[in-house]
C-alpha cells in the first residue's frame, strides 16, 4: 500500500503529458491520481483530497485559438475556487508547458499581489505565452537558471552545473510577455523560478523568463518539462556523462523532491 | 434570427506578428513576389442567434488574449479595403475538417451557454504587392486551392452552406449484360478502378443471385477489392523470367529458386511463383515461428493479421509496429494527407488486438531535390511538399502526444509526382490484449469523429496512377484531421480496455481506407452484420447511405461490444467526452452483411465473395537488368569532388540524404511520455544524427525497444540486392544503438511504380524473394507490411514519370537494459577506431558516384552477404552488450570517412584514420576513395577502450575488422590513405558542411 502524500494529475481532452507527470511525482514518493476535468467539473471538492496538484502540458483542447486558452477559461468558471482553496492549504501545484498556458489563462499565475488573498473571481490574465520568436514549435534541451532569491519551494536551494543543469522544452508558444511593471514586481518578489541560460534561451521570452511562481511559491509554471527528467536516461547526453555526473539525482526529480518534502513538514 | 458574425483577432500594438513576419520570408523561399510588409489576423465567423452584447463577450472572453491581442467585431457590410495594399484570406472550404471552428462551437456552449455554428480563417494585409500577386502569395504559400477558399477582400457570407436531408433512393446498377468494353468504362467512370477481370467477377456473382448490383455494394466491392486493401498484385500469381541479368546480379530464373515451396520453374527458366507475398514475405516468418524447428523464434505473438504486427516484450507486455504509407494524398494536400497518414497509423495500432498504446512514431519522406528539379504542371514544388508533410505530422504527432524519435529523407529527382510520405507507429499492450475474438451477438459500436463525405473514394484513388488532372477531380479524398478527436478517443479506449473485470469490448479496429464498409466487413468476416447506417454520427445532413457506409472520415474506431457492456462503455465515452454510436450487431444468419437505412435494406453483403471473391490473374514479371539501369538518374558532373579526400567528404555531409535533418527533427516533440532514452540527436550540442532511437516501453522496467529503419535506394538498379541492404542497414542501425539481433522483428512497406509494367513487376520479384533470403539469414522475422503500387505520374505532354522501386524496412529490437544503450558520438580522446566488415572496389550505389567523375570505377553494387551480415551483427552487438564499446555507428550513405567524421563532431573530438589499415575484399584494387566512399554493406565503426581492445579483438574472431586509427582532442579529423598525403580537417568544417545540406 502506497503511503505518500496523494497528487492530483488532472486529465482532459489533448492533454497529453499526464503520464510523465504521474511517474515524477511517485518517483519523488507521492502517490499520483489522474482524474480528468469532466470529473472534477462536475465535483470540485474532490480537489480537496490531495496534497499535491499536477496540471499537465499537452494541446488541450488542440490549443486551438491559442494555447490553453479553452481549458483555461473552462477552469477559471469551474476549479479556481477549489484550486485556490487548496493553495491556501498550502498545496504545491506545478505546470508545466501547456499546464502553465492553461494557469494564466485560468488566473492561477502569476496570483495574487503579496500579502493578498486569492481573488474570490479568477482574475484576467496578466501573463501571455505568446508564439516563439522563431514562430514554429520546437523541441530542445536547454541549460537553464535558478535564481537565487526565488520563493518558489519546488526550485529553491537547487544548485545546477553545466552538464546536468538542463531541461526539456517542447512548445510553439512559450515566449512570456507582460508589463515591464508586472515583471519589475515578479523579479522583486522572487517570483522567477526559472529562467534559460542567455546562450539557449530559443524562445524569445521577456527577461529570459522560463516559469514563474505565485506569491506563496507554491504555485509554479513553467514552459520546460522536469517531469521528463526524473532519471538519468532521459538526459540528451547520458551516454557522455562520468558516474560522477550521474551520481545526484537529475533536475527534474529534485524539484518534485522538493515539492513532497514541503508536503511532509506541513503535515 | 441567426446571423454569420464575424470577429477578427490581431496583436495588439507593441507587440510581434510572428505569424505576418513569416510571410515575406515564405514568398522569398518560394520565388515569388513577397511583400514588403504583412499583417495576419485570425478570422472567426459565427453563425447563430446571438446578440451584440453576445458577440463581445465571446470575442473578449474566448478569442483574444488580454495581454498580447485585440478583438474586434467587423459587421457585415463594412469597407473591402484593408489598410494596406492588397488582402487574401484564406477559409477552409465547406465540408474541410476545421479543428479550431470544431473547439470553438464546443467552447462557446459550454462557457456561455450558446450554440453557435463557427468556421475560421486567417487573414492577411499586405503592402507592396497588389491583388494579382497577392492571389499567387495566396494559392502557393499561405493556402491550397484544394482545401480553401482564397479570397482577396474579407470573406462576410450571410450564412453558412447547410446541408439537407435527402429521400432515399435505392440505385441499382445495371451490369448484368453489358459486354467488356462497357464494364470497363462503368469502372472508369464511376472511379470503382476495378480491372475488367474483376468487373466480369462481379458481374458473373450477381449473374448467379439473378439481379443487378446496388450502388452501395458495388461501392463496397471496390473498396475491398482494391489494391491498398487487398495486395492483389504481391498475392498474384506471378510467372518470373529474366530478360537480361547484369554481371554479378543473383539469377532468381532457372534452377535457383527451384525447391523453394511454392515456386515452380519451367523448362525453359521461368518461375511461376503462386502468391508470391506468401510465398516470400510471410514464408519466412512462418518457417522462422515454426514451433516443430527446434531454435523456432518464439516471440512473434500476431504476424500479418491483425493492423500491426505483434512481438513480446516481456513476459507481461508485448509490442507492436505497423508503418503505413500516405502517398496521394500528400502529393496533393501534403499537410492534410501526411496528418491523417501518421493519424491512420495511429489508430492502426489502438485497433491491434484489444488496443494497444503508441508510444513512439518514426518518418521516412521521399522527395525531388528541393532546388534544380523541373517540377510538372499539376504537381507540386517538393520544397512545398516537404515542409508541409513535416508540418502534418509535428501537429498530428504532437497533439496525440507521440514522440516522433526517428525518420529520415531521401531525395531523388523522381519522386516529383509521387512524394512517398512512410508514417510508422510503435505502441505497447499487456499480452492479454493481443487478440480480440468478434462474437455474434456482440453490438458494432462506433466512437470518435463523425462521418462526412471526407475521403470518398481514398482507397480506390491510392490505387490509380496520377495525372496532371488528378489534384481537382480527387480533391474530395483529401483530408484534414483532428488529432485531438482521435486523442480522446485514444483515452477512452484505454479506460475501456482496462477496467478491473476486463476490457468493455471484444474486439476493436480502425476506420482507415474504406471507412465503415473495411472496418465492418474486416470484423464481421466469420459472423455477418447488420448495420443502421443512419444511426451513424454525422457532420451534416444529406449524406446518403452509400457515403456513409464507405466514408473515410478520420479518427473512427469500431469497438465489438458485448450487449451487457454497452452501459458502461457508453459512460467511458461520456465521461472523456466521446461520440458513441450503436450502429448494429455482428452475426447474421447467412454470414452476410446487411445494410439497413430507416429500416430498408439498401444493399446486402457475401462476406465469402466480398473477402475471397476477387480473381488472381497471373501476372507477367520480367528482370530487364539493362533496362532497370536506364532508369537511373544521371550522376553529376564531379562537382565537389576532391581535390582532397575530406573536400569531398565534407561535400558529402552536404549531401541532402545525409545532411542534418534538424530543421525537422526540432519541429517532432521527441521528449513526449518521457520514455526516450536514445534521441534522434545525440553528442555534444545533439549534433550528430543517431542511427536509431531507443524508448522505455514499460516504466520501471529496465528493458528497453530500439527502433530504426534500411532504405537502400540508391540500390535500386537491383532490388533483389537493394532489399538486401535495406535489411542489413535497418538491423545495423538497431544493433548500433544497443539491441539484441536475436530480438528484431521488421517491417516491409513496398512503394513501387506501376506492376501493370512486367519490368517492375520482374524488380518487385526480385525485392520479395531477397525479403525471404535476408528475413532467414538475419532471423529477422517480417511481422506487416503494406505496398503501394502504382506510383507514376503522366505529365501533360505524356510522359511517365516512374519512382524508383523503394522498399523501406522498418524495424524494432529488445534492447536488455536501458543503461546500456550506445550512441554514435566519440566519447574519450585515446581510444581506438575498429572498423568490422570488409570494403571492395564497387561503386555502385554509393553516394560519391552520384556526384560524378567515376568513369575509370567498377560501377557494379557492392557485394552482399545476409549470412556475413547476419554474424557480423551478432558480434558487433555482443562487443557492445559486453560493454566494451563506447560509441558505434553503422556506414551507410556515404560510407567510411563521413560516418567517421559524423562521429567526431557529435563527440566534440578529433581522430586519426589510415586508410592503408582497411579490411578490403579480393579483387579489383580498393583505392583511398574506394576505402573512404565506396558504400559496402554489413560495416560498422567501432570506438574501443584501448583496454578494451583485446576483448573485442577476440569476439571478431573470424570476422574482418581493423583497428583503423585512434579517437584524439584536437578537434580534427586526420586521415592518412594508400597513396594520397595526410590530410586534415576541423571538426567544425565538418560539422558545417553536415549543417548546410545543398539542394536539399
Amino acid at each position: 500500500m502506497a503511503t505518500g502524500p496523494r497528487a492530483l494529475v488532472i486529465t482532459a481532452a489533448g492533454i497529453n503529458c499526464d503520464l510523465e507527470l504521474a511517474h515524477a511525482f511517485a518517483a519523488a514518493g507521492a502517490v499520483p491520481e489522474a482524474v480528468h476535468l469532466n470529473e472534477l467539473v462536475r465535483e470540485p471538492s474532490r480537489i480537496d483530497r490531495y496534497r499535491l496538484v499536477g496540471l499537465p502540458g499537452g494541446f488541450s483542447f488542440g490549443d486551438d485559438i491559442a494555447a490553453g486558452r479553452i481549458m483555461g477559461a473552462l477552469m477559471r468558471r469551474s476549479v479556481y475556487p477549489a484550486l485556490a482553496a487548496a493553495i491556501d492549504r498550502g498545496v504545491p501545484m506545478i505546470c508545466p508547458c501547456n499546464g502553465f498556458q492553461i494557469a494564466v489563462q485560468a488566473g492561477l499565475l502569476p496570483g495574487p499581489d503579496l500579502g493578498m488573498p486569492w481573488p474570490a473571481v479568477a482574475a484576467a490574465p496578466t501573463v501571455a505565452l505568446a508564439q516563439n520568436s522563431g514562430g514554429s514549435f520546437r523541441d530542445a534541451w536547454t541549460r537553464v537558471e535558478i535564481p537565487a532569491d526565488t520563493r518558489c519551494i519546488w526550485t529553491q536551494g537547487i544548485e545546477l552545473d553545466d552538464a546536468t543543469g538542463l531541461l526539456p522544452s517542447a512548445h510553439g508558444e512559450g515566449r512570456l510577455v507582460a508589463d515591464d511593471s508586472l515583471l519589475d514586481r515578479l523579479d522583486a518578489n522572487g517570483q522567477v523560478a526559472v529562467r534559460y541560460h542567455p546562450d539557449d534561451h530559443f524562445n524569445g521570452s521577456m527577461r529570459r523568463i522560463a516559469g514563474i511562481c505565485d506569491p506563496s511559491g507554491l504555485v509554479f509554471g513553467l514552459m520546460p518539462h522536469p517531469e521528463r527528467y526524473t532519471r538519468w536516461t532521459q538526459h540528451p547526453r547520458w551516454t557522455r556523462l562520468s558516474a560522477h555526473q550521474r551520481s545526484g539525482e537529475p533536475l527534474g526529480l529534485r524539484m518534485f523532491r522538493n515539492a513532497v518534502e514541503r508536503t511532509l513538514v506541513a503535515s | 434570427m441567426a446571423a454569420v458574425h464575424r470577429v477578427e483577432v490581431r496583436p495588439r500594438s507593441g507587440h510581434r506578428d510572428v505569424r505576418g513576419e513569416s510571410v515575406a520570408r515564405q514568398a522569398t523561399t518560394l520565388g515569388i513576389p513577397a511583400p514588403r510588409e504583412a499583417r495576419h489576423a485570425s478570422v472567426y465567423l459565427l453563425e447563430g442567434e446571438l446578440s451584440a452584447a453576445d458577440v463581445e463577450r465571446i470575442a473578449r472572453e474566448l478569442l483574444a488574449d488580454p495581454v498580447t491581442q485585440v478583438a474586434s467585431v467587423v459587421r457585415a457590410g463594412a469597407p473591402a479595403r484593408g489598410p494596406l495594399d492588397a488582402i487574401v484570406e484564406v477559409h477552409p472550404l465547406p465540408g474541410v475538417t476545421d479543428p479550431a471552428a470544431e473547439s470553438v462551437e464546443g467552447a462557446v456552449r459550454a462557457l456561455f451557454g450558446l450554440d453557435v455554428r463557427v468556421r475560421t480563417g486567417d487573414r492577411y494585409d499586405l503592402a507592396g504587392i497588389d491583388a494579382e500577386a497577392a492571389r499567387t502569395l495566396g494559392a502557393r504559400a499561405l493556402a491550397n486551392p484544394v482545401i480553401h477558399g482564397i479570397h482577396l477582400e474579407p470573406w462576410h457570407p450571410t450564412s453558412f452552406p447547410a446541408g439537407h436531408a435527402r429521400e432515399l433512393r435505392i440505385v441499382e446498377v445495371p451490369l448484368r449484360t453489358l459486354s467488356d468494353a462497357e464494364l470497363e468504362r462503368l469502372s472508369r467512370e464511376a472511379h470503382l478502378f476495378l480491372s475488367l477481370e474483376e468487373m466480369r467477377a462481379i458481374q458473373a456473382e450477381y449473374r448467379r443471385l439473378g439481379r443487378e448490383p446496388r450502388e452501395i455494394e458495388l461501392e463496397t466491392l471496390a473498396q475491398t477489392w482494391s489494391e491498398h486493401c487487398v495486395h492483389k498484385t504481391l498475392k498474384s500469381t506471378v510467372r518470373y523470367r529474366e530478360a537480361n541479368l547484369a554481371p554479378g546480379q543473383r539469377a532468381l530464373a532457372g534452377p535457383a529458386l527451384s525447391g523453394r515451396p511454392g515456386h515452380e520453374v519451367a523448362p525453359d527458366g521461368t518461375v511461376t511463383i503462386a502468391n508470391l507475398l506468401k510465398r516470400t514475405v510471410a514464408a519466412a516468418t512462418h518457417e522462422l515461428i515454426d514451433p516443430s524447428r527446434p531454435d523456432h523464434v518464439d516471440w512473434c505473438l500476431s504476424v500479418f493479421v491483425d493492423n500491426s504486427g505483434v512481438i513480446a516484450f516481456d513476459d507481461a507486455h508485448a509490442v507492436c509496429f505497423k508503418c503505413e504509407t500516405h502517398n496521394r494524398p500528400s502529393a496533393i494536400e501534403p499537410y492534410g494527407g501526411a496528418a491523417t497518414g501518421i493519424g491512420g497509423c495511429i489508430r492502426d495500432i489502438m485497433g491491434t488486438g484489444l488496443g494497444a498504446k503508441p508510444i513512439a512514431a518514426t518518418d521516412i519522406f521521399c522527395v525531388a531535390p528541393l532546388s534544380g528539379t523541373e517540377v510538372p504542371a499539376g504537381c507540386l514544388p517538393p520544397g512545398r511538399i516537404l515542409r508541409q508533410v513535416v508540418a502534418g505530422v509535428r501537429d498530428y504527432g504532437n497533439r496525440m502526444g507521440i514522440p516522433t524519435l526517428n525518420g529520415g529523407v531521401w531525395f531523388d529527382p523522381r519522386y516529383v509526382g509521387n512524394p512517398l510520405v512512410f508514417c510508422g507507429v510503435v505502441g505497447v499492450m499487456p499480452r492479454s490484449m493481443v487478440k480480440g475474438q468478434v462474437h455474434a451477438g456482440d453490438r458494432i459500436v462506433a466512437i470518435g469523429g463523425r462521418t462526412g463525405r471526407d475521403g470518398i473514394h481514398g482507397a480506390t484513388f491510392s490505387s490509380a496512377e496520377v495525372e496532371h488532372g488528378t489534384a481537382s477531380e480527387f480533391s474530395h479524398a483529401v483530408q484534414i484531421g483532428n488529432a485531438i478527436t482521435e486523442k480522446k478517443a485514444l483515452d477512452a479506449m484505454l479506460a475501456a480496455r482496462d477496467q478491473p473485470d476486463g476490457p468493455l469490448y471484444r474486439g476493436a479496429t480502425d476506420c482507415g481506407a474504406g471507412g465503415f464498409s473495411s472496418a465492418v466487413g474486416e470484423m464481421g468476416k466469420d459472423v455477418g452484420a447488420v448495420v443502421h447506417l443512419e444511426r451513424a454520427p454525422v457532420k451534416y445532413a444529406g449524406l446518403t447511405p452509400t457515403e456513409v457506409w464507405i466514408s473515410e472520415a478520420q479518427e473512427r474506431m469500431v469497438l465489438a461490444v458485448p450487449a451487457a457492456k454497452l452501459g458502461r462503455l457508453r459512460a467511458v465515452c461520456d465521461a472523456h467526452g466521446v461520440e458513441f454510436c450503436e450502429l448494429g450487431e455482428f452475426g447474421s444468419p447467412d454470414r452476410t452483411i446487411h445494410l439497413l437505412w430507416n429500416g430498408t435494406e439498401v444493399g446486402s453483403l457475401d462476406t465469402h465473395f466480398l473477402h475471397e471473391g476477387v480473381p488472381m490473374p497471373t501476372r507477367e514479371a520480367v528482370w530487364d537488368a539493362a533496362w532497370s539501369a536506364s532508369q537511373q538518374p544521371a550522376a553529376g558532373d564531379g562537382h565537389g569532388v576532391g581535390p582532397r579526400l575530406l573536400d569531398t567528404c565534407c561535400t558529402l555531409l552536404s549531401h541532402p540524404n545525409l545532411a542534418s535533418k534538424a530543421w525537422i527533427i526540432r519541429q517532432y516533440d521527441h521528449e513526449v511520455q518521457g520514455a526516450s532514452v536514445v534521441k534522434p540527436l545525440v553528442g555534444v550540442g545533439e549534433g550528430g544524427p543517431s542511427d536509431g532511437a531507443v524508448v522505455h516501453p514499460v516504466p520501471g522496467s529496465p528493458r528497453a525497444l530500439a527502433i530504426a529503419n534500411g532504405l537502400a535506394t540508391g540500390w535500386s538498379a537491383d532490388p533483389y540486392a537493394m532489399t538486401l541492404a535495406a535489411i542489413d542497414e535497418c538491423v545495423r542501425n538497431l544493433v548500433c544503438v544497443g539491441a539484441d539481433p536475436a530480438r528484431i522483428a521488421i517491417l516491409d512497406n513496398f512503394c513501387w511504380p506501376s506492376c501493370d509494367d512486367p519490368r517492375n513487376m520482374g524488380a518487385l520479384v526480385r525485392a520479395a524473394e531477397a525479403c525471404l533470403d535476408g528475413a532467414l539469414a538475419y532471423r529477422t522475422p517480417f511481422i506487416s507490411g503494406k505496398d503501394s503500387l502504382k506510383n507514376q505520374f503522366r505529365t501533360q505532354d505524356g510522359r511517365t514519370i516512374m519512382i524508383p522501386p523503394t522498399l523501406l524496412v522498418s524495424g524494432f529490437g529488445i534492447v536488455e537494459d536501458a543503461a546500456r544503450a550506445c550512441t554514435m558520438d566519440l566519447k574519450r580522446a585515446g581510444s581506438v577506431l575498429v572498423l568490422v566488415g570488409m570494403t571492395g572496389a564497387r561503386m555502385g550505389g554509393s553516394h560519391r558516384a552520384m556526384l560524378g567523375a567515376c568513369a575509370h570505377r567498377d560501377m557494379r553494387l557492392p557485394d552482399v552477404d545476409p549470412a556475413r551480415g547476419a554474424r557480423t551483427a551478432k558480434a558487433v552487438a555482443a562487443c557492445i552488450a559486453g560493454g566494451y564499446v563506447l560509441s558505434a555507428h553503422d556506414l551507410s550513405e556515404g560510407g567510411l570517412l563521413p560516418a567517421v567524421a559524423e562521429m567526431c563532431f557529435a563527440g566534440g573530438l578529433g581522430a586519426s584514420v589510415d586508410l592503408s589499415r582497411v579490411p578490403v575484399a579480393a579483387g579489383g584494387e580498393v583505392d583511398d576513395e574506394c576505402r573512404a566512399f565506396a558504400e559496402d554493406p554489413h560495416r560498422y565503426v567501432l570506438e574501443v577502450d584501448a583496454a578494451s581492445l583485446g576483448r573485442v579483438e577476440s569476439i571478431l574472431d573470424g570476422i574482418a575488422h581493423a583497428v583503423i586509427g585512434h579517437v584524439d582532442d584536437s578537434s580534427a579529423l586526420e586521415v592518412v590513405g594508400t597513396s594520397t598525403a595526410r590530410e586534415r580537417a576541423p571538426i567544425d568544417r565538418l560539422q558545417s558542411a553536415w549543417n548546410a545540406p545543398t539542394g536539399g
